[in-house]
């Protein structure tokens, strides 16, 4: 055979050059990019760059961002509620991995958090005698909380969904009531002597700080540094594992669990997998935690910090670590600014003015719920100067400006605490009626339930810091499920039917 | 072997296993009919407790009580049961109802938000300390004096008679409720199959409106009943109660009524005697090892039915 000769034309197929159906191409995939709603103009542009950044680059600039914290200012206490950010962020970055990732519901994750901490002060403290180098104990303590997550995640990784969720939840109780009672420790019973093992309800005190081969670290700022770069090496790590073949079989794994043992991945493995890296992260953040405050105590590791955790996870969105960042970030810093009665009125009215702006259409209704509102605090306040004086006898509980005003627009009863209490719960039955409400009669009703609200907040929940922070993570959870599961920074699942 | 100390265990076990199993009762038909662990649960015996604390307060506290004790209990069950029951349908209604559809954790995660949001709100109103019935101060003392004495010379007071009986009453009323009234029978298949439920026209939101209700009140009344025995109640009450019982209905095999109320009475025995016999502070540790057991055993609990997933 020759091969000089012209190779023939294969004929046009009749279809070709035609719009129309291709064979081996799905053109709702293949049109993805034209689908994607884009924003006009900079911020479009903007947007696509963002989209273009890998990853990393904004962790990076987030590191470097946090890392000029201590730079800017030498105030103790922000650096103080730095180090707990950060010491958040990463014990969410562990609770993402098991919840976010492979979308099994650990209710035991603070025992794990303890158990390292409790692990780095036993053997670093005078409470045993123990005083162990930091480079042996801290990995030690994460290995063994590792070991730990593995034996609880044992018994319960045929466990579908809820009974996980009881089973763990149990764990965190157990770990708990051993650890608060574990001060007389007998075996089972037999003899009569005890052993104080954690130190029962006074925890273990005087723990040694972290000492890094001769670099000791006692100031709060090395401390936050210290944390700083603890955090972002295992977020670094943790990304790696997002994008590796583990965090895709995670990943499928939580879509649905029985699809992906089908396709042939390990799933029971992948669980334990999940449990122990979430646990050893836990238990990092716990020698952390134990080194800087140089005491454990039970009472830290209980449900309302689990329950905050889980707030910061799903506010940022569980399944993104960016949505870690943020969540740790926002949550801790407005729990921290709930503590001071000025602050936490600022953030109140500022978030309620916020929503009001996002949600109230069209623009005149919101003048008009925002003046009505206003006006109604006005004409309530002067009725009550006029025929009720004990209406406005009370104390006000904050000064400044803002305070002064409101003084003058909230009314303040002569026993703030009953009242109080009483619009509170009214409030709670109106925020409810709310919901079931259409505009137009929405925003009208919304008038005096704003105005309920600041009145609840001036006279019983400013005064309550401690209770109220905690009945806004509630909030915070029951509302965000609702209304965006996915937190800010996470993407919305397509649940398949 | 004490003698004494065991019977005594054993009244205080059949007392604290019939409050377990009222709650216990709710948990599992909420869980039969929406496949929902409602943390919250708990925390509506929370509230019927305080509800009945309450009423005593209204009429005149409990050492100067200024109606009959018959009445006050009456109105107790009543306010607590209605008070439970409507706080359980406000629940569904505003917290739930929009996540029917969601991924499995996103309405545990809103159960565990409604849990401490209860809690936190008790807690901010009505104060943190510890209250009590007192109940061993009403008419002086009558509800414990009276009674009768085992042979063993173990006294069974009234008002454990009261629990028992009540409980008893409760879960007969539910069987037959759930067995034969036509709600019951819409409840049933509505827990079966939802979807086929709804197709062979059972109005679905009624049917979990109803369950809620009843399932709550039942809690409500639990929350009296606990406290006519045990006396305190403070607003974390509900939270370790709520798992106990949750257990109590993993053991009993969760979705069956006979289940959580046998389940409840193995949980209240067995944290009596691990009270008794081996210290109060482990019982957490013991309750928690039965549940492990059962689950590694049988894990779908002593009386449910094996589930078959469907694909």
């Amino acid at each position: 055979m020759d091969g000089g000769g012209e190779i023939p034309k294969i004929p046009a197929r009749p279809d070709e050059g035609e719009p129309g159906i291709r064979v081996g191409v799905d053109d709702w995939v293949a049109t993805h990019e034209q689908r994607r709603e884009e924003l006009p103009g900079v911020l479009g542009r903007l947007q696509r760059e963002i989209a273009r950044t890998p990853r990393p680059a904004f962790y990076l600039a987030f590191g470097v961002a946090a890392a000029l914290l201590p730079a800017l200012t030498s105030n103790g206490y922000v650096i103080r509620v730095g180090f707990d950010t950060v010491l958040y962020m990463l014990l969410c970055l562990g609770l993402n991995v098991v919840v976010g990732y492979a979308g099994l519901l650990d209710l035991g994750y603070v025992a794990f958090f303890g158990f390292g901490a409790y692990v780095y002060a036993m053997l670093a403290s005078p409470h045993f005698g123990l005083h162990w180098d930091t480079l042996i104990v801290v990995p030690l303590a994460v290995v063994m909380t590792g070991l730990l997550g593995l034996l609880v995640a044992l018994p319960s990784r045929r466990l579908v969904g809820d009974y996980l969720a009881i089973v763990t939840l149990f764990f965190g109780q157990l770990f708990y009531t051993v650890f608060q009672n574990g001060s007389r420790i007998s075996l089972l019973g037999i003899g009569h002597h005890s052993w104080d093992v954690t130190g029962g309800p006074n925890g273990i005190v005087n723990v040694d700080n972290w000492d890094l081969g001769g670099l000791h670290i006692r100031s709060l700022q090395a401390y936050y540094y210290t944390a700083l770069v603890v955090f972002m090496l295992s977020l670094f790590a943790i990304y790696l594992v997002d994008v590796s073949r583990t965090g895709r079989a995670w990943k499928s794994l939580r879509e649905d669990p029985l699809a992906a043992e089908l396709m042939g991945i390990p799933v029971n493995r992948l669980k334990l997998v999940a449990f122990a890296i979430s646990a050893a992260i836990g238990g990092l953040a716990g020698t952390l935690f134990a080194g800087l405050n140089t005491a454990v105590f039970a009472a830290d590791f209980y449900t309302p910090t689990l329950i905050i955790i889980y707030a910061m996870l799903i506010l940022g969105g569980a399944g993104s670590l960016g949505g870690v960042i943020l969540g740790a970030l926002v949550v801790n810093v407005s729990l921290e600014a709930l503590r001071t009665p000025g602050h936490a009125t600022w953030i109140f009215y500022i978030v309620i003015l916020a929503t009001l702006v996002a949600k109230v259409r069209p623009w005149r209704w919101l003048f008009a719920v925002v003046g009505g509102t206003i006006g109604l605090g006005y004409l309530l306040t002067a009725i009550a100067n006029e025929w009720f004086p004990r209406w406005t006898a009370g104390a006000p509980t904050i000064g400044g400006w803002l305070g002064d005003w409101l003084n003058q627009w909230v009314l303040h009863p002569s026993n703030p605490q009953m009242i109080g209490n009483i619009a509170f719960i009214i409030l709670i039955f109106a925020v409810l009626g709310l919901t079931l409400l259409k505009p137009v009669l929405l925003w009208i009703a919304m008038i005096p339930t704003l105005y309920l609200a600041a009145f609840a907040w001036q006279n019983r929940l400013v005064v309550e810091p401690s209770i109220t922070r905690l009945i806004l993570v509630g909030v915070i959870l029951i509302v965000l499920m609702n209304v965006r599961p996915q937190g800010l920074l996470g993407t919305a699942r397509v649940e398949i039917v | 072997m004490n003698w004494n100390l065991f019977v005594t265990e054993l009244v205080v076990g059949i007392t604290q296993g019939s409050v377990y199993a009222l709650i216990a009762l709710g948990y599992s038909m909420v869980y039969g009919i929406l496949k929902l662990l409602n943390f919250a649960h708990g925390d509506i015996f929370m509230v019927g407790a305080f509800i009945g604390f309450g009423l005593i307060t209204v009429f005149g506290g409990a050492t100067a009580l200024s109606i009959s004790i018959p009445l006050l209990l009456v109105l107790m069950f009543v306010c607590a049961m209605l008070g439970g029951g409507m706080l359980g349908v406000m629940i569904e209604r505003f917290a739930y109802r929009r996540l029917r559809n969601a991924p499995r954790i996103a309405p545990l995660i809103t159960a565990l938000g409604v849990a401490f949001f209860l809690e936190n709100s008790a807690q901010l109103v009505l104060g943190a300390q510890f209250q009590s019935y007192n109940s061993y101060a009403w008419n002086n003392g009558s509800l414990w004096t009276n009674g009768f004495t085992l042979p063993s010379g173990v006294h069974v007071a009234v008002a454990q008679i009261i629990v028992v009986v009540g409980a008893i009453l409760l879960m007969l009323f539910l069987s037959g409720f759930v067995q034969r009234t036509q709600t019951g029978k819409a409840i049933r298949a509505t827990s079966f199959d939802r979807e086929a439920a709804a197709m062979m026209g059972i109005d679905v939101d009624r049917v979990i409106v109803v369950t809620f209700f009843i399932g709550s009140a039942l809690a409500g009344a639990a929350g009296v009943f606990n406290c006519l025995v045990y006396q305190q109640l403070w607003p974390y009450m509900g939270f370790q109660a709520g798992l106990f019982a949750f257990t109590a209905a993993v053991v009993g095999g969760i979705g069956s009524l006979p289940g959580a109320v046998l389940g409840g009475m193995v949980i209240g025995l067995a944290s009596s005697f691990a009270t008794g016999y081996v210290s109060s502070t482990f019982q957490q540790a013991i309750v928690f090892a039965i549940l492990i057991g059962v689950m590694l055993i049988r894990p779908s609990g002593l009386l449910g039915r094996t589930a078959v997933q469907k694909v």
